[in-house]
Protein backbone atom coordinates (compact mmCIF):
# COMPACT_ATOMS: atom_id res chain seq x y z
CA UNK A 1 0.00 0.00 0.00
CA UNK A 2 1.18 3.45 -0.87
CA UNK A 3 -0.21 6.91 -0.02
CA UNK A 4 -0.85 8.96 -3.14
CA UNK A 5 -1.36 12.74 -2.77
CA UNK A 6 -2.66 15.22 -5.34
CA UNK A 7 -2.32 18.99 -5.31
CA UNK A 8 -3.73 22.04 -7.11
CA UNK A 9 -5.52 21.36 -10.43
CA UNK A 10 -4.52 17.70 -10.35
CA UNK A 11 -6.35 17.35 -7.01
CA UNK A 12 -9.37 19.15 -8.49
CA UNK A 13 -9.51 16.96 -11.61
CA UNK A 14 -9.22 13.72 -9.65
CA UNK A 15 -11.57 15.00 -6.97
CA UNK A 16 -9.65 14.02 -3.86
CA UNK A 17 -6.49 15.12 -2.06
CA UNK A 18 -5.20 11.74 -0.95
CA UNK A 19 -5.84 8.02 -1.27
CA UNK A 20 -4.24 4.70 -0.40
CA UNK A 21 -3.42 2.64 -3.44
CA UNK A 22 -2.74 -1.06 -3.65
CA UNK A 23 -0.12 -1.38 -6.37
CA UNK A 24 2.78 -3.44 -7.58
CA UNK A 25 3.99 -0.70 -9.94
CA UNK A 26 7.76 -0.68 -10.25
CA UNK A 27 8.12 2.97 -11.24
CA UNK A 28 6.19 6.24 -11.05
CA UNK A 29 5.31 5.89 -14.75
CA UNK A 30 3.86 2.41 -14.09
CA UNK A 31 1.74 3.81 -11.23
CA UNK A 32 0.46 6.61 -13.48
CA UNK A 33 -0.48 4.03 -16.14
CA UNK A 34 -2.45 2.04 -13.52
CA UNK A 35 -4.28 5.16 -12.32
CA UNK A 36 -5.08 6.34 -15.85
CA UNK A 37 -6.58 2.93 -16.69
CA UNK A 38 -8.96 3.19 -13.68
CA UNK A 39 -11.23 6.08 -14.58
CA UNK A 40 -11.60 9.04 -16.91
CA UNK A 41 -10.85 11.61 -14.18
CA UNK A 42 -7.36 10.14 -13.73
CA UNK A 43 -6.83 10.15 -17.50
CA UNK A 44 -7.82 13.83 -17.50
CA UNK A 45 -5.39 14.66 -14.71
CA UNK A 46 -2.48 12.86 -16.35
CA UNK A 47 -3.32 13.74 -19.98
CA UNK A 48 -0.09 15.72 -20.33
CA UNK A 49 2.54 14.40 -17.94
CA UNK A 50 4.97 17.13 -19.04
CA UNK A 51 2.78 19.40 -16.86
CA UNK A 52 2.99 17.06 -13.85
CA UNK A 53 5.75 16.90 -11.25
CA UNK A 54 6.23 14.06 -8.77
CA UNK A 55 7.73 13.74 -5.30
CA UNK A 56 8.60 10.47 -3.55
CA UNK A 57 8.59 10.66 0.25
CA UNK A 58 8.60 14.47 -0.09
CA UNK A 59 11.66 14.68 -2.38
CA UNK A 60 11.34 15.67 -6.06
CA UNK A 61 11.72 12.66 -8.35
CA UNK A 62 11.26 11.58 -11.97
CA UNK A 63 8.62 9.46 -13.72
CA UNK A 64 11.34 6.85 -14.25
CA UNK A 65 12.10 6.69 -10.50
CA UNK A 66 11.55 3.30 -8.80
CA UNK A 67 8.83 2.96 -6.15
CA UNK A 68 10.52 0.27 -4.07
CA UNK A 69 10.38 1.26 -0.39
CA UNK A 70 8.44 4.46 -1.09
CA UNK A 71 5.57 5.25 1.32
CA UNK A 72 4.24 8.51 -0.13
CA UNK A 73 3.89 9.64 -3.76
CA UNK A 74 2.70 13.15 -4.59
CA UNK A 75 1.62 14.52 -7.97
CA UNK A 76 1.37 18.25 -8.62
CA UNK A 77 1.79 20.93 -11.27
CA UNK A 78 4.99 22.97 -11.58
CA UNK A 79 5.34 24.97 -8.38
CA UNK A 80 4.47 28.67 -8.13
CA UNK A 81 5.84 29.89 -4.83
CA UNK A 82 7.49 33.18 -3.98
CA UNK B 1 20.55 31.70 12.94
CA UNK B 2 18.22 30.05 10.46
CA UNK B 3 14.47 30.60 10.51
CA UNK B 4 11.80 29.00 8.32
CA UNK B 5 8.12 29.73 8.99
CA UNK B 6 5.30 28.38 6.84
CA UNK B 7 2.07 29.90 8.15
CA UNK B 8 -1.44 30.95 7.26
CA UNK B 9 -1.49 34.06 9.43
CA UNK B 10 -0.32 37.51 8.30
CA UNK B 11 3.02 38.85 9.49
CA UNK B 12 4.48 42.32 9.98
CA UNK B 13 7.31 43.02 7.55
CA UNK B 14 8.58 45.84 9.78
CA UNK B 15 8.61 43.81 12.99
CA UNK B 16 10.16 40.79 11.29
CA UNK B 17 12.85 42.91 9.60
CA UNK B 18 13.77 44.63 12.87
CA UNK B 19 13.91 41.36 14.79
CA UNK B 20 16.01 39.78 12.05
CA UNK B 21 18.52 42.66 11.97
CA UNK B 22 18.88 42.54 15.76
CA UNK B 23 19.97 38.89 15.74
CA UNK B 24 22.01 39.04 12.52
CA UNK B 25 25.34 38.76 14.33
CA UNK B 26 28.42 40.48 12.90
CA UNK B 27 26.79 41.12 9.53
CA UNK B 28 27.54 44.44 7.86
CA UNK B 29 24.72 43.90 5.38
CA UNK B 30 21.09 42.89 5.79
CA UNK B 31 18.84 42.47 2.75
CA UNK B 32 15.08 41.95 3.07
CA UNK B 33 12.53 41.24 0.36
CA UNK B 34 8.73 41.30 0.64
CA UNK B 35 6.48 39.58 -1.90
CA UNK B 36 2.89 40.83 -2.07
CA UNK B 37 -0.30 39.95 -3.95
CA UNK B 38 -0.75 42.21 -6.99
CA UNK B 39 -4.27 43.45 -7.66
CA UNK B 40 -3.76 43.17 -11.45
CA UNK B 41 -5.48 46.49 -12.09
CA UNK B 42 -8.43 45.63 -9.82
CA UNK B 43 -9.22 42.34 -11.61
CA UNK B 44 -7.91 40.17 -8.78
CA UNK B 45 -10.16 39.83 -5.73
CA UNK B 46 -8.17 37.21 -3.81
CA UNK B 47 -5.40 34.68 -4.02
CA UNK B 48 -5.34 31.25 -2.39
CA UNK B 49 -2.06 29.43 -1.87
CA UNK B 50 -2.05 25.67 -1.50
CA UNK B 51 1.02 23.86 -0.19
CA UNK B 52 2.30 20.40 0.67
CA UNK B 53 2.65 20.28 4.48
CA UNK B 54 5.83 18.51 5.44
CA UNK B 55 7.53 18.73 2.07
CA UNK B 56 7.21 22.53 2.11
CA UNK B 57 9.19 22.86 5.34
CA UNK B 58 11.81 20.36 4.12
CA UNK B 59 12.24 21.98 0.71
CA UNK B 60 12.39 25.55 2.04
CA UNK B 61 14.85 24.58 4.78
CA UNK B 62 17.10 22.83 2.24
CA UNK B 63 17.05 25.89 -0.03
CA UNK B 64 17.87 28.21 2.88
CA UNK B 65 20.65 25.89 4.12
CA UNK B 66 22.24 25.97 0.67
CA UNK B 67 22.08 29.78 0.51
CA UNK B 68 23.56 30.12 4.00
CA UNK B 69 26.50 27.85 3.20
CA UNK B 70 27.18 29.26 -0.26
CA UNK B 71 27.16 32.95 0.70
CA UNK B 72 28.42 32.52 4.29
CA UNK B 73 25.33 34.13 5.75
CA UNK B 74 25.33 34.95 9.46
CA UNK B 75 21.52 34.67 9.47
CA UNK B 76 18.76 33.73 7.04
CA UNK B 77 14.97 33.91 7.20
CA UNK B 78 12.09 32.69 5.03
CA UNK B 79 8.45 33.31 5.93
CA UNK B 80 5.87 32.03 3.41
CA UNK B 81 2.10 32.13 3.84
CA UNK B 82 -0.56 29.78 2.56
CA UNK B 83 -4.35 29.94 2.48
CA UNK B 84 -6.43 32.95 1.33
CA UNK B 85 -4.53 36.23 0.86
CA UNK B 86 -6.03 39.56 -0.27
CA UNK B 87 -4.49 41.92 -2.85
CA UNK B 88 -1.83 44.13 -1.26
CA UNK B 89 -1.21 41.66 1.55
CA UNK B 90 2.17 40.06 2.12
CA UNK B 91 2.70 36.56 0.71
CA UNK B 92 6.25 35.96 1.82
CA UNK B 93 9.52 37.51 2.85
CA UNK B 94 13.16 36.57 2.83
CA UNK B 95 15.98 38.15 4.81
CA UNK B 96 19.70 37.54 4.51
CA UNK B 97 22.60 38.83 6.60
CA UNK B 98 26.24 38.67 5.50
CA UNK B 99 29.51 40.46 6.14
CA UNK B 100 29.17 42.33 2.83
CA UNK B 101 26.21 43.43 0.74
CA UNK B 102 27.14 41.50 -2.43
CA UNK B 103 26.66 38.19 -0.64
CA UNK B 104 23.44 39.29 1.06
CA UNK B 105 21.89 40.47 -2.24
CA UNK B 106 22.94 37.40 -4.20
CA UNK B 107 21.70 35.02 -1.53
CA UNK B 108 18.32 36.80 -1.43
CA UNK B 109 17.97 36.51 -5.22
CA UNK B 110 18.93 32.84 -5.10
CA UNK B 111 16.29 32.25 -2.41
CA UNK B 112 13.61 33.99 -4.47
CA UNK B 113 14.47 32.05 -7.63
CA UNK B 114 14.39 28.71 -5.84
CA UNK B 115 11.31 29.39 -3.71
CA UNK B 116 9.44 30.26 -6.90
CA UNK B 117 9.87 26.89 -8.59
CA UNK B 118 11.30 24.42 -6.05
CA UNK B 119 9.10 24.97 -2.99
CA UNK B 120 5.73 23.16 -3.18
CA UNK B 121 3.31 26.09 -3.27
CA UNK B 122 0.56 26.62 -5.85
CA UNK B 123 -1.20 29.93 -6.36
CA UNK B 124 -4.82 30.22 -7.41
CA UNK B 125 -6.22 33.61 -8.42
CA UNK B 126 -9.85 34.59 -7.91
CA UNK B 127 -11.12 37.43 -10.06
CA UNK B 128 -14.13 38.89 -11.78
CA UNK B 129 -13.80 36.28 -14.55
CA UNK B 130 -13.52 33.22 -12.30
CA UNK B 131 -10.73 31.28 -10.63
CA UNK B 132 -7.52 30.16 -12.26
CA UNK B 133 -4.35 28.39 -11.18
CA UNK B 134 -1.26 30.48 -11.84
CA UNK B 135 0.91 28.76 -14.46
CA UNK B 136 4.64 28.44 -13.94
CA UNK B 137 6.66 30.40 -16.50
CA UNK B 138 9.59 29.09 -18.55
CA UNK B 139 11.49 32.12 -17.26
CA UNK B 140 11.16 30.77 -13.70
CA UNK B 141 12.99 27.61 -14.71
CA UNK B 142 15.57 29.58 -16.72
CA UNK B 143 16.27 31.72 -13.64
CA UNK B 144 17.63 28.66 -11.81
CA UNK B 145 20.33 28.07 -14.41
CA UNK B 146 22.36 31.12 -13.43
CA UNK B 147 23.04 29.56 -10.04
Amino acid sequence: MIDVLYFAWIRERIGLPKERVETTAATVADLVAELVAREERYAAAFADTRAVRVALDQELAEFTSPLAGVREVAFFPPMTGG
Amino acid sequence: MRTVRIQQSPFSYGDESDAFARQAGPAGAVVTFLGRVRDEGGRLSAMEIEHYPGMTERAVTAILDEAMARWHLTAGLVIHRHGPIAPGEAIMMVATAALHRGEAFEAAEFLMDYLKSRAPFWKKEFGSDGAEWVAAQDADEDALRRW
